[in-house]
């Protein structure tokens, strides 16, 4: 039997999100497949060390906190939740090392990865756009680089990572059933950055 | 006549770039920077509309939103009813004419876009006046994140119409620097055209800016958070109640000064001033210098001015003191105002005196302070008997209040209380802000003014036409008649007289109201106190608040993995919650029910597939798992063995029906559960709820898997088949494959998870792979079911083949009122266990009553008919006289291709100890017999399930 294609969730949108980027002020495309693994421990046991070491990083313990730890982006999603983001195909290894790590201990490691997909929202407007539909501050001095957020943006729920490097950059992991009805109203709401139009 | 009454030089409109408009098929000529107002007064039209109830002639009173007749309908470039003339920018092809009242709804759809933007800052400062943009001043400088709002097309405020100097220069000149330097600041935003209409808890603020019908959205809804809020709202002139005192050509005294200084109009040749202190002064000064002949001041006071009383003299304007305008004359426009001399306080009428023509009368009866936004934000306000007026008094959100709002008039005053606000704003918010410095201005000493609530007139002891409220047609004889009627509050007499309630809420007649109705009273103003504010300060537009949440964007289409497939197979779709589900898949030429009896009889007789991707999916881990599902499922979930899959019913703790679904056990500590598609985020909510608040010792934990998976139930005979062909790793038979268990395996190359559960009755697989392979799979299981005709079908299928073996779907035979015992479910509820969802409530004697609604099967003795769900059931063939006792209602109802007939679920008293019994049901207007049966009207044995 042939390989097993795989399909993200906004494989149909590949185009549309990008003839609605504007050069230099904003990129919207979807990172597709990501690795996602939801931890559950209690952040003050061994364990939670134990995850901690496993993962590479220490888990975050401040409310919207993000750690990096190599090619692995850990998410603070509550006192004792974390999202484990990392590259296509890293799930079963890491849930295989998480669980290792909780050596027996009550916590919880569950794939799903392909529960929700993911968005990156770049560039000079990627805050105006986001703050169209989003009623957190954006702005760096209350959101600034690896924090993240549980929120809504227009009507769907999603997380939101703030990951700049040189530009303003967003992730936004949405549910992959409301995955297009986020990158129409993402597509809706950039028309007027394409138009030229707007405030800086 | 073209722009007759427009001045040769000077104002703040675009000289170079003349519009044309039509008014009331006129075709008229005005200015880039001209409202509609100032453009029809620049071309002599004072008369603009009709008042709604008594059709008298209205004209232009003000120069901003306070406006209370000039209303407008605008026809293009869209059409849009009731809008102040005074608002309305005019722009080329701009279409108007006045109303009488009430406006025309668009019938076509506006072209336009809405939207909106979300924003927070340290100090939010309303209104760009001489207050406002000190305090932006000061904030600005200290590194703060600034918004500035303002509801004018530019910053300035009364400094735009007063032709005043500051630092020796025109106040023009600082509001140019002071804007602009703003503007240079990174964390400052500017927006002009913007109302701030509403304030609510927590310092959180709506506005909403005009962005113009060329910008990428015409208007939009400003959703702000500020640390800090400053209050800059400025004032409205208080016109005075005389008998005709609504004829066009009667203005706001400050507000004809604005069309002067900033439109360069004269709004009229020949002016009385009325005043009754000395604010109008300056106006009488301004025009007579612009052209305007100053018949007389008129004023109030025994003691006028000595400052402003030379400045007239040295123009030859006589000045009348103690004296007031009674009443006019003119239909169009006034022709004359008649002037009586007025007692000292007590306001004896005296007759008239003197007729002095004119056709312009301005009116000045103090100021008003915009405290709608401060008293929105359930700040408290207090009469100042200076100024006649309520003023701001406190308030326990972070805001404050500036300039002309807090009562002080004078423009040094404003602009220091606006420097002061915006740095004690901005150090609230944890900046280091020091006092902008403002420019010098010229300080007229101010003289007491005398509060005038009703002048007395002699031809009109009624009061019929001494108007109050201008929008309204309200006048003082409706003041006293709402008195006369026992209510002595305001609020009360609001409702009863309409005052304050137009389109202009009470601007320019909520105090003057409450003047008027302490003196009918005979008690003090600020005893009686004001209304209360109401957002929205100005009206907003529907389009504008629903922004682009309409059309596509009106609510989440939620998708299966599957869907572009069912797009593309011509499926009709259902909407099930947000989701999108497949209804069914008509062949060419079919209805809905020929397809659906079609694929019914497909899945009975050989195989079908439907998407249940949507089905909500919760993982829940842990080891006191087995536990937590026991409490929350009715039947016993911990005897369940690795492997095995068991349904399960949720309860509220009012032992009602809550969801179904089923539990699979995937290892020791390790269940997934399903729940109903609709119901999947509640149930959740519902599961966390009692882990968080109640049972906070069980060790568990509850992940949300919906959208991880994509899942495909493979149902019918030929099922297994066809499973064999494209999973030949998995064993499918039987034996090694028993009903109620799951295995995993690959299906079609992708790694599945593969469990034997059916919804119809029938031999039947439910086969989950992640999100991404779902179509594929699909596809796959597709093309190897071609050879046993595999038929695709939809939810109203589903809804056939559970029916017809009595499944009940929770939330249609299901409305919270039913127990599983009402549903003939007591097996799944348990005896044994000590506690769970809803088990106390199944003591009640309520749940235990016989005569409560069963579920039940209904077969129509007309095998042709299908009842309509919801019909109700009754006990007699003939219904008699109402009230007709209903014995129930049908739930679910369908034809069905296996029996041959319609057959309904539904919900009876006493059911159960009815069936074999003729009832009647109400169809159209004659009771159709149907015989009660059990509800499982198909392969009753169950000997169907495994094949």
């Amino acid at each position: 039997m042939a390989e097993p294609y795989a399909e993200s969730p906004l494989a149909t949108y590949t185009d549309v999100l990008e003839r609605s980027s504007v050069r230099g002020q904003l990129r919207i495309a979807e990172e597709p497949f990501l690795a996602q693994v939801t931890v559950r421990v209690d952040p003050k046991s061994p364990a939670a060390e134990r995850v901690g070491t496993a993962l590479g990083g220490m888990l975050p313990n401040q409310s919207g906190e993000v750690v990096l730890a190599g090619d692995l982006t850990v998410l603070w999603l509550g006192p004792d939740e974390w999202l484990v983001v990392g590259p296509e195909g890293r799930d079963r290894d890491v849930q295989e090392r998480v669980t290792a790590a909780l050596d027996g201990e009550h916590g919880a490691v569950v794939d799903v990865s392909a529960n929700r997909t993911v968005l990156s929202v770049t560039g000079p407007r990627a805050r105006d756009l986001l703050n169209k539909g989003c009623a957190l501050d954006l702005h760096p001095r209350a959101f600034e680089s690896n924090r993240c957020a549980q929120t809504m943006l227009a009507r769907a729920g999603v997380i939101l990572v703030r990951r700049d490097a040189e530009a303003p950059s967003f992730w936004l992991l949405v549910r992959s059933s409301f995955a297009r009805y986020l990158a129409d109203w993402l597509v809706d709401a950039a028309e007027e950055y394409r138009s030229g139009g707007g405030e800086p | 006549m073209s722009n007759e009454f427009r001045l040769a030089d000077g104002g703040r409109i675009d000289r170079d770039r003349p519009v044309r408009f039509d008014f009331e098929g006129q075709q008229l000529q005005g200015y880039a920077g001209d409202t509609l107002a100032s453009a029809l007064l620049a071309n002599g039209v004072h008369r603009v509309a009709t008042s709604n109830k008594y059709g008298r002639p209205r004209g232009i009173m003000a120069a901003g939103a306070e406006e209370p007749n000039a209303l407008v309908q605008v026809e293009a470039p869209f059409p849009e009813p009731m809008l102040p003339a005074t608002t309305v920018e005019v722009r080329d092809g701009l279409q108007a004419s006045g109303l009488p009242g009430k406006g025309r709804l668009a019938t076509e759809e506006d072209p336009a876009r809405y939207d909106t933007m979300h924003t927070h800052c340290d100090v939010l400062v309303v209104g760009a006046g001489p207050a406002g943009l000190a305090a932006a001043l000061s904030a600005a400088r200290s590194g703060a994140r600034v918004i500035v709002a303002d509801a004018d097309t530019e910053f300035g405020g009364s400094l735009l119409g007063s032709g005043q100097t500051l630092d020796g220069r025109a106040a023009t000149d600082w509001v140019r620097r002071t804007t602009a330097e703003l503007a240079e600041h990174p964390e400052v935003r500017l927006l002009p055209r913007t109302t701030v209409f509403g304030y609510y808890e927590d310092n959180y603020l709506v506005a909403l800016e005009h962005r113009g019908d060329d910008a990428s959205s015409r208007q939009r809804i400003w959703r702000m958070r500020a640390r800090e809020v400053v209050l800059a709202t400025g004032a409205h002139e208080r016109p005075l109640v005389f008998s005709g005192n609504d004829r066009p050509g009667i203005m706001l005294a400050g507000s004809a000064r604005t069309y002067v200084n900033r439109y360069a109009v004269l709004p009229g040749r020949r002016a009385v001033v009325f005043t009754t202190n000395d604010s109008a002064y300056a106006a009488a000064i301004d025009l007579h210098d612009a052209g305007v002949e100053i018949v007389a001041v008129v004023d109030a006071r025994e003691v006028v001015s000595t400052y402003w009383a030379s400045l007239c003299v040295e123009r030859g304007i006589r000045i009348h003191a103690s004296t007031g305008v009674v009443s006019t004359s003119g239909t169009d426009r006034i022709t004359s105002a008649h002037l009586s001399s007025l007692g000292p306080e007590g306001n004896h009428p005296t007759s008239v005196r003197q007729v002095v023509t004119c056709d312009l009368l301005l009116v000045s009866g103090g100021w008003n302070p915009a405290v709608h936004l401060h008293s929105q934000a359930r700040g408290s306000v207090r009469f100042a008997e200076d100024i006649g007026a309520f003023v701001p008094d406190g308030t326990d959100q972070a805001a404050r209040s500036a300039g002309a709002v807090t009562g002080v008039l004078a423009t040094g005053k404003c602009l220091t209380s606006g420097a002061e606000a915006g740095r004690d704003a901005a150090r609230a918010a944890g900046f280091d802000a020091e006092l902008a410095r403002v420019p010098d201005s010229k300080h007229a000493p101010i003289l007491a003014a005398r509060h005038l609530w009703v002048v007395p007139g002699s031809g009109d002891s009624d009061g019929t036409t001494q108007f109050v409220d201008l929008a309204r047609d309200a006048t003082v004889a409706d003041v006293r008649r709402a008195v006369a009627a026992g209510m002595d509050n305001v609020e009360h007499v609001k409702r009863y007289t309409t005052i304050g309630t137009a389109h202009d809420q009470g601007k320019t007649s909520g105090t003057l109201s409450t003047g008027v109705i302490a003196e009918v009273l005979g008690v003090g103003v600020g005893e009686l106190g004001t209304t209360t504010f109401r957002a929205p300060y100005t009206p907003v537009t529907f389009a504008a608040l629903a922004g682009r949440e309409r059309g596509d964007l009106y609510d989440p289409v939620r998708v299966t993995a599957m869907h572009d497939w069912h797009v593309e197979q011509g499926a009709l779709f259902e909407n099930v919650g947000q989701w999108k589900r497949p209804w069914y898949y008509p062949h060419s030429g079919e209805d809905m029910e020929t397809a659906v009896l079609r694929e019914c009889y497909a899945v009975r007789s050989g195989v079908g597939m439907q998407d249940v991707s949507t089905l909500g999916k919760i993982d829940v881990q842990g080891p006191d798992a087995a536990e937590f599902l026991d409490l929350v499922y009715t039947n016993k979930m911990s005897t369940l063995k690795v492997g095995r899959i068991r349904y399960g019913l949720m309860c509220t703790a009012d032992g009602m029906v809550f969801d179904d679904g089923t539990v699979t056990r995937t290892a020791e500590h390790r269940y997934l559960i399903s729940t109903t598609s609709g119901g999947a985020a509640n149930v959740l909510a519902h599961l966390e709820d009692w882990l968080q608040t109640e049972w906070t010792h069980l060790r568990v934990h509850l992940t949300s898997v919906t959208e991880h998976w994509a899942t495909i139930a493979l149902v019918g005979p030929e099922s297994r088949q066809v499973l064999a062909d494209v999973a030949p790793e998995l064993d499918v038979d039987n034996d090694g494959f028993g009903f109620m268990t799951w295995q995993e395996g690959n299906v079609a190359g992708v790694h599945a998870r593969v469990c034997r559960i059916s919804f119809s009755g029938e031999l039947a697989f439910e086969i989950n792979v992640p999100w991404w392979y779902g179509r594929e799979v699909w596809e796959v299981l597709m093309a190897g079911g071609r050879p046993y005709g595999i038929t695709p079908y939809g939810t109203e299928t589903m809804h056939v083949l559970r029916a017809e073996k009595g499944f009940p779907i929770v939330g249609q035979d299901t409305d919270g009122t039913i127990t599983p015992h009402d549903l003939g479910m007591s097996w799944a509820v348990s005896k044994k266990k000590d506690d769970f969802l809803g088990k106390r409530s199944f003591s009640r004697p309520d749940t235990a009553r016989t005569d409560r609604k069963h579920l039940v099967g209904l077969l129509p003795e007309d095998t042709n008919l299908v009842l309509p769900e919801g019909a109700q059931i009754v006990e007699q063939p003939e219904l008699g006289e109402p009230p007709v006792p209903m014995l129930g209602h049908v739930t679910s109802s369908y034809r069905s291709a296996v029996l041959g007939s319609g057959f309904a679920l539904a919900v009876v008293k006493g059911g159960r100890d009815r069936v074999g019994e003729t009832l009647y049901s109400p169809v159209g207007d004659r009771p159709v017999p149907v015989t009660v049966t059990e509800p499982v009207f198909y392969d009753k044995e169950g000997a169907r399930r495994d094949g």
